[in-house]
């Protein structure tokens, strides 16, 4: 993401609401400002939103183009890869500071390792590293991020 | 509220539900917020016909973000300095989670106390979907 990502309080009361947090720290700011947080600040899994801001962000539908959920048939793709496509395997976070309504993102993307192992109920597992550091408008790391990303041969058996 | 050092002890373990059978109307939620709209969670006919899925099922960071309400509720807001997990297993609709959290070790750093917690979510058949690890800061 070389976009900006910028934070904002909405997002970040629906961004709560979504992951079932009702603390008040996410969407009141009168209270926000009685705490040692001294404002409203994001959940620590926020910057997940920040695929919002990823222009080319391949799981969302883009105006005017197909899109491969279900419309009139089960996929609006003739081509369908195999197996489930990719799934999220791991993530970690290390905050430097909390995110704050008015904060202004970018970041810088790096790959990581990539391995591969058998599994029994999947097949043959794909993992690729994705290291992601975000900075804030004075250019300060706020947050890094690493993810782990897996391509399964097959579903994953139930 | 912030968790003190001198009111916990190591092996000492908190638990606490983090979501009550599951809708997919919070999944739809989930991916509304984050941006991740990717139709294995949302669209159950794509989900069925084409994933090769029994159900659509909830996002890895749905089930991260849910297990970060027990720890933040634990540690309090914005002490929070690290925070990972592994997807173990996947989450349904209809899941209820609870997230357990372990107090693995206590330490302290210049005079700043910290916590290292063992972190586990797992369904209503004690089946672990999350497992991880946290760090906060806490008050002496």
């Amino acid at each position: 993401m070389s976009e900006q990502f910028p934070v904002e309080a909405g997002h970040i009361m629906l961004f709560a609401r979504s992951i079932g947090d009702k603390n008040q720290i996410y969407y009141d700011s009168d209270y926000a400002s009685t705490t040692e947080a001294q404002g409203v600040i994001a959940p620590p899994t926020f910057v997940a939103a920040s695929s919002q801001f990823d222009e080319g962000y391949s799981l969302r539908p883009k105006i005017g183009e197909p899109w491969f959920g279900s419309g009139k048939t089960a996929t609006g793709v003739e081509k369908q890869e195999g197996g489930s496509g990719g799934l999220h395997a791991e993530q970690h976070y290390e905050y430097h500071r909390h995110l704050r309504p008015g904060d202004v993102l970018h970041s810088v993307v790096r790959e990581g390792e990539k391995w591969e192992r058998e599994s029994k109920r999947a097949g043959k597992l794909k993992f690729s590293e994705t290291i992601t550091e975000y900075y804030d408008q004075n250019n300060e790391l706020v947050i890094t991020a690493r993810s782990v990303g897996v391509v399964t041969e097959r579903p994953i058996d139930q | 509220m912030t968790l003190k050092a001198s009111d916990i002890s190591e092996g000492q373990e908190f638990s606490e539900v983090v979501a009550e059978n599951l809708t997919r109307t919070q999944i739809v939620q989930y991916a509304g917020s984050s941006g991740d709209y990717n139709p294995i969670h949302t669209d159950e006919v794509y989900t069925k016909e084409i994933a090769g899925y029994p159900s659509v099922f909830a996002h890895g960071m749905l089930s991260m973000g849910a297990t970060g309400v027990a720890i933040t509720n634990l540690v309090g807001d914005g002490r929070l300095t690290k925070y990972g997990v592994r997807f173990v297993n996947q989450v349904w609709p209809g899941d209820t989670l609870t997230t357990t959290l372990s107090v693995e070790s206590i330490s302290e750093e210049d005079g700043q106390f910290f916590v290292d917690l063992v972190v586990s979510t797992s369904n209503q058949d004690g089946r672990e979907v999350v497992r991880g690890a946290a760090t906060a800061r806490i008050d002496p």
